[in-house]
């Protein structure tokens, strides 16, 4: 009977649920006092940042122990990790979002409403809130509910996706889509390294660190897609029946084939087709906030119109026949 | 039975498959029995399976059983419908269908691996229950899909229904993209 009941015992971590995530933000271990994010926690902002309507972000993670960097697309954190994401609109506080990474393939997924006093905020419902800020006319931010993070973040193997090899790579694109600046205390990869927090990257990972490939309007545009929309739009996380991959390196081999996405009133539509915008179903789902086309389909109610007018001039300029 | 007793022996049955819900869990001929009484008595088949003119009028296209809008039926553009209180129209098949939503066409369930859910794993199928989301995480699910009623169905009779449905001839058929509505919406009152 011992002989069966040790190795099941030695399984109990495995099988353990996550815990619950906290009430409150202010004991997630984000602050060291109100208002001070505590040293520990390392603030970052990715090169290629994801639209949600305007919102002014900032980002921390607190990584207990090196990140296995051997897969350079597939960061693994260690257990403890934990990384915050707060969004403010109209400079105040909404909401501030929590990854925690609690057990080998567990996370916990959680938001956090800020109070009116801005002193706090307090742990969401699964099922998110839909109506929790104005960020137009008549137009309310939602936060997103715990499953709305998975489709985003992964579902067996959740990714912190602001924090990769691209988005901290300090040759960053200065032309990037709502990019921020790399300001004193914002980490890179070069940080990361000193600091011994990324094993088993490439040796040469500092001297030639992540660059996406093309003139600059390409890249520009090839990190929006990466950021926007290959979170979900990836081959190694397929969504049955539709071959759209619109990571960088596959974007021109996927989607120029023409596909079932309709745009109205073009009846020779394609997902993208060079020299031709007004054909490109990706460029009339990102401009569209109808439910039915709207793209993302989550996490934005506004059409993020610099990205729109970038995207039509980079379609229209492409070649009819890409090299790529 | 403290709890100190009774956590190696649940984790033994959960090893060894003895657990409450393995045993409750039917035999794969059962569970497509059942899956295809809740599709049947859900009204699956309404707007899942084609219809076509027979003798009688009407009947179920039993060789497109549930393989939704067939592809080789090009819609025109929907009708102009006057400002109410008629709201939506559909074709005769019924699996094409207009109203303030757009125009929608019923999905192909069955398992073909190219257009319909033979790429779909269960957790797929079961999280687009959950989300009402096109694919478990696109465009909402569009009327006049009762997706809410699906939600209230439990999880065994959901992977029921899916053990059904990827149990049935795969029929090839490739269904057309909902159409967004026109820029004004439709008055419903």
């Amino acid at each position: 009977m011992r002989a069966l009941l040790l190795p099941a015992l030695a399984l109990m971590p495995l099988l353990a649920k996550a815990p619950a995530p906290p009430r409150l933000l202010s004991q997630t271990g984000l602050y060291a006092a109100p208002g001070v994010v505590a040293a520990r926690n390392l603030a970052y902002a990715p090169q290629y940042p994801l639209w949600t309507d305007g919102a002014a972000k900032a980002r921390w993670i607190h990584l207990p122990a090196a990140i296995d960097g051997r897969d350079e697309a597939g960061w693994v954190f260690p257990v403890g990790t934990k990384a915050w994401k707060e969004f403010a609109f109209g400079g105040r506080k909404v909401e501030t979002r929590l990854l925690w990474k609690t057990g080998p393939r567990t996370w916990v997924f959680a938001s956090y409403a800020w109070n009116e006093a801005q002193t706090d905020a307090g742990l969401v419902p699964e099922g998110g809130r839909p109506d929790a800020a104005e960020v137009a006319p008549g137009l309310r931010h939602a936060i997103p509910s715990r499953m709305d993070c998975r489709d985003c973040h992964g579902q067996e193997r959740v990714e912190v996706l602001g924090f990769t090899a691209l988005q901290l790579s300090p040759d960053r694109d200065p032309n990037a889509l709502h990019g921020e600046p790399l300001r004193p205390g914002l980490i890179t990869l070069d940080d990361l390294v000193a600091r011994r927090l990324l094993r088993g990257a490439r040796p040469d990972l500092l001297t030639r660190p992540p660059r996406l490939e093309g003139d600059p309007a390409t890249r520009t545009a090839l990190g929006y897609l990466q950021a926007n929309c290959a979170t979900c739009h990836r081959a190694d996380r397929p969504i049955p029946g539709l071959g759209l991959d619109l990571r960088p390196t596959h974007v021109f081999r996927t989607a120029l084939v023409p596909g079932s996405f309709p745009v109205p009133g073009q009846p020779d539509s394609r997902i993208l087709s060079p020299g031709h915008p007004e054909r490109s179903a990706l460029l009339h789902r990102l401009a569209s906030r109808n439910p039915v086309a709207q793209m993302p389909p989550l996490g934005t109610v506004r059409v993020d119109q610099a990205a729109v007018d970038h995207l039509r001039r980079w379609i229209a300029d492409l070649p009819v026949a890409p090299s790529h | 039975m403290t709890l100190n007793r009774f956590l190696p022996l649940a984790v033994l049955g959960l090893l060894f498959g003895a657990g409450p819900a393995q045993a409750a869990a039917p035999a794969q001929p059962k569970l497509i029995q059942r899956g295809a009484y809740l599709v049947s008595i859900a009204g699956c088949h309404d707007c899942h399976t084609p219809l076509k003119m027979g003798p009688k009028g009407p009947e179920p296209d039993l060789t497109r059983l549930l393989s939704g809008h067939p592809d080789s039926l090009k819609m025109p553009p929907a009708p102009k419908l006057p400002e109410g209180p008629w709201g939506w129209a559909g074709s005769l098949t019924m699996t094409a269908f207009t109203g303030p939503w757009g125009v929608s066409y019923s999905a192909n369930l069955t398992p073909d691996k190219e257009t319909g859910l033979g790429s779909w794993t269960e957790a797929q199928f079961l999280r687009m229950v959950r989300t009402r989301r096109h694919l478990g995480q696109g465009r909402p699910i569009l009327p006049p899909m009762p997706i809410q009623n699906l939600q209230l169905v439990s999880e065994p009779d959901l992977r029921a229904i899916f053990a059904y449905l990827q149990s049935i001839p795969a029929v090839h058929n490739r269904v057309p993209a909902p159409v967004e509505p026109a820029a004004t919406p439709i008055p419903m009152h």
